[in-house]
């Protein structure tokens, strides 16, 4: 079959599947619409809380990240592991004997303060949104490009998808999509994965496969790829710090372990098991579902840059002519995510160090050059050869399409390009879902019921987180046709967030006794503040930045990305100040935060 | 023992898990795949250099095991300390 036809049938039996789910498991108690009912198994809740955690920038994003950047793509992969096993020892199991609906919830129970709760909700919102942003962009590309319609058009599509069964079905429609979401994309991601691994080693496990031997005898996979790429003026593949430096990986790996544990849509995840050990077990289980595809990736993203180089450069290395490159390249160059300019005038691609163009690629319209090429306006004037390099690099290719192009430069089967479809968009909609819900829940039960409203019968609660869940689905889609930045690079904002702002105040909440409302709201603002500042203060969104983003003006070399670390030590430090100089918590409090250590007695969630 | 005396206990042999664990975290994922990166690729397992395989893959099994070790140790402190769910 076409493949634009196995997309459509791929991609709509999907769709297909998640409102069957969402109307089968419609919530109609807000039990149901915040926690699912807190009935779900350990297991299944593990798979969601994968699917819900593994954005379109897990998908989509981030092996290309890995292909580019080699051994400095670790910080990604362990920074958005390790987090787990914060989640499971630290906070998972200790939330979920506490037994409420949301973060905000305990953060308001725990700290006695109206303040702290609208403040945690504050927080949260911004988080879930940033976030939120990333993941609409990821539905904008993948089906821009792969349901070939308008970006706008694809954004409704999503949109609507998501309204149905996050509106209706609430944590219990949510929870069970994301299982099948998981299902969707764990096989999406892998079977590429395995095909190429075949390809390059003969060694069907991608993890293995990337430290075999290459099938046509010329030694190691990671060994050839450094040789490949020193050769082409690129460094060396698994060298470490070519990019960024030691303090960089060590402050970015912090700020995304800790993000993790602190994004308030994964916590909540905790709050729908039975049980304190389901807790602890269902953080397990989603760190297994999640290695799945980590533990792929790295395999993908060396695997796809090889692919690239060998596919454009050619056997002999000398590149390949426009009017000989397959079908995949003319649709991406379509879509303005890959560009050629032939600097060299061979008519030849050619791909090596350095830069193509100046930053992203600017179209003349839809005119063409001499070989048929789009043409691009604003070529890289000192793309000479760089070091040993044979010539300059011709190509810009956009990291967002490495997972997506991947099947098609590989030259596998139409069905497989057509299930990486569907899978991205699990992804993203999957991680867009949860989030929306934290969102429609900190405003119908924190910000409505808790502390505006709080008068309210369970019907119009229950009206009133649909309300907010719709209306935080439009703003998404506002900010997926408007995003702020590429996919990874807004989510890592969400993580610095977290990292600084909630994940502290929990922690304190459950380890010390003695830390109090003071202290915790303090902690608050001075990481958020402080966080915030140095992102916009550098990235500029939404404003224009007020100093380049190089190392020479971060403070101690920490990037923006990595600067979520420094922030959660000021949150820690300055709540540790604030609490010893102002009154200790009630004694009632204290108790509340001894019992919480105690598995004993975890009833069902709670309002 | 009295139940107080005895949730203390449970909560100081919880910590020391948990310190013991975060330990281990600590060591293969910020120790091994950041600070001595360099001096673990010196070593090879098949085509991987050491530190590589840490960043990039053994960071991350290790992340797992230490999860489900903690479960099975905390469930197991929860019964010597009479504080299982029922």
């Amino acid at each position: 079959m076409e493949l634009q036809y196995l997309i459509y049938l791929f991609v709509g039996l999907s769709f297909v599947l998640y409102i069957g789910i969402a109307i089968w498991s419609k919530a109609s108690t807000t039990g149901e619409f915040y926690v699912a009912g807190g009935g779900v198994h350990p297991i299944a809740n593990g798979m969601a809380t994968a699917a819900d955690w593994m954005s379109a920038a897990s998908f989509i994003s981030m092996a290309g990240l890995i292909a580019f950047m080699g051994y400095e793509g670790g910080m990604y992969l362990m920074g958005w592991t390790g987090g787990y096993v914060l989640l499971a020892l630290l906070l998972a199991p200790y939330l979920r004997k506490f037994g409420k609906f949301t973060v905000p919830e305990f953060i308001g129970d725990r700290y006695y303060s109206t303040t702290a709760r609208v403040v945690a909700v504050i927080c949260l919102i911004f988080i879930s949104f940033t976030y939120v942003a990333g993941q609409m962009r990821g539905v904008g590309i993948v089906f821009s490009r792969i349901l070939e319609v308008d970006i706008l058009v694809g954004l409704g599509i999503g949109m609507s998808i998501v309204f149905l069964y996050a509106v209706l079905g609430g944590m219990k429609g949510v929870t069970y999509t994301q299982v099948a979401q998981y299902v969707v994309l764990i096989f999406a991601y892998t079977v590429p994965a395995i095909f190429i691994a075949l390809q390059f080693t003969g060694n069907p496990l991608p993890q293995i496969a990337l430290g075999s031997e290459m099938a046509d005898g010329s030694g190691y996979l990671l060994q050839t790829l450094d040789k490949v790429l020193v050769d082409i003026g690129i460094k060396e593949y698994t060298e470490p710090f070519n990019n960024k430096s030691m303090i960089d990986v060590f402050a970015i790996t912090i700020a995304l372990m800790v993000g993790t544990a602190g994004l308030p849509h994964v916590i909540v995840r905790f709050f729908t098991v039975p049980k304190v050990r389901d807790a602890r077990m269902s953080a397990g289980w989603a760190l297994v579902f999640i290695a799945l595809l980590y533990t792929t990736a790295p395999a993908v993203g060396a695997l796809s840059i090889m692919n690239l180089v060998n596919t454009v450069n050619g056997k002999d290395g000398s590149g390949t002519e426009y009017t000989q490159m397959p079908s995949w390249f003319k649709t991406w160059e379509k879509s303005g995510l890959i560009a050629w300019y032939d600097h060299n005038g061979d008519g030849k691609l050619q791909y090596a160090g350095g830069k193509a163009l100046v930053g992203k690629p600017k179209f003349d319209g839809e005119s063409r050059g001499s070989h048929g090429e789009r043409k691009v306006v604003n070529p890289n004037p000192k793309a000479a050869p760089v070091g040993n390099a044979k010539y300059a690099n011709e190509l810009y290719v956009d990291r967002d399409i490495m997972v997506l192009a991947n099947p098609e430069i590989a030259q596998l089967p139409n069905w497989v390009i057509a299930l990486v479809a569907a899978g991205g968009i699990a992804a993203a909609l999957s991680t867009a879902a949860g989030l929306l819900l934290v969102i429609s829940a900190g405003i119908s039960h924190d910000l409505l019921k808790g502390t505006f409203a709080p008068g309210i019968s369970e019907k119009q609660e229950l009206l009133a987180g649909r309300i907010a869940a719709a209306v935080a689905v439009c703003v998404a889609g506002y900010l997926g046709a408007n995003p702020p930045a590429f996919v990874a690079q807004v989510v890592a904002f969400a993580f610095g967030l977290a990292a600084s702002s909630l994940f502290p105040v929990i922690i304190m909440g459950i380890f010390s006794t003695r830390m109090n409302r003071e202290g915790a709201i303090a902690g608050m603002l001075v990481g958020l503040t402080f966080t915030m500042g140095y992102i916009l203060y550098f990235k500029g969104i939404f404003i224009t930045p007020m100093a380049p983003n190089t190392p020479d003006n971060w403070l101690l070399g920490i990037s923006p990305e990595g600067i979520g670390s420094i922030g959660m030590l000021l949150n820690f430090g300055t709540a540790f100040v604030v609490s010893r100089i102002t009154k200790a918590p009630p004694a009632e409090i204290q108790h509340m935060v001894e019992d919480i250590r105690i598995p004993k007695g975890a009833g069902g969630a709670t309002h | 023992m009295s139940e107080k005396t005895d949730n203390t206990a449970y909560w100081n042999a919880n910590i020391s898990l948990l310190w013991k664990l975060l330990i281990v975290w600590f060591i293969v994922s910020y120790g091994c795949g950041i600070l001595f990166v360099e001096a673990l690729n010196n070593i090879s397992i098949g085509g991987y250099p050491l530190g590589f395989w840490f960043a990039q893959q053994g960071a991350i099994y290790t992340f797992v095991v230490l999860i489900f070790f903690y479960v099975f140790k905390m469930n197991a402190l929860d019964k010597e300390h009479g504080v299982a769910e029922e």
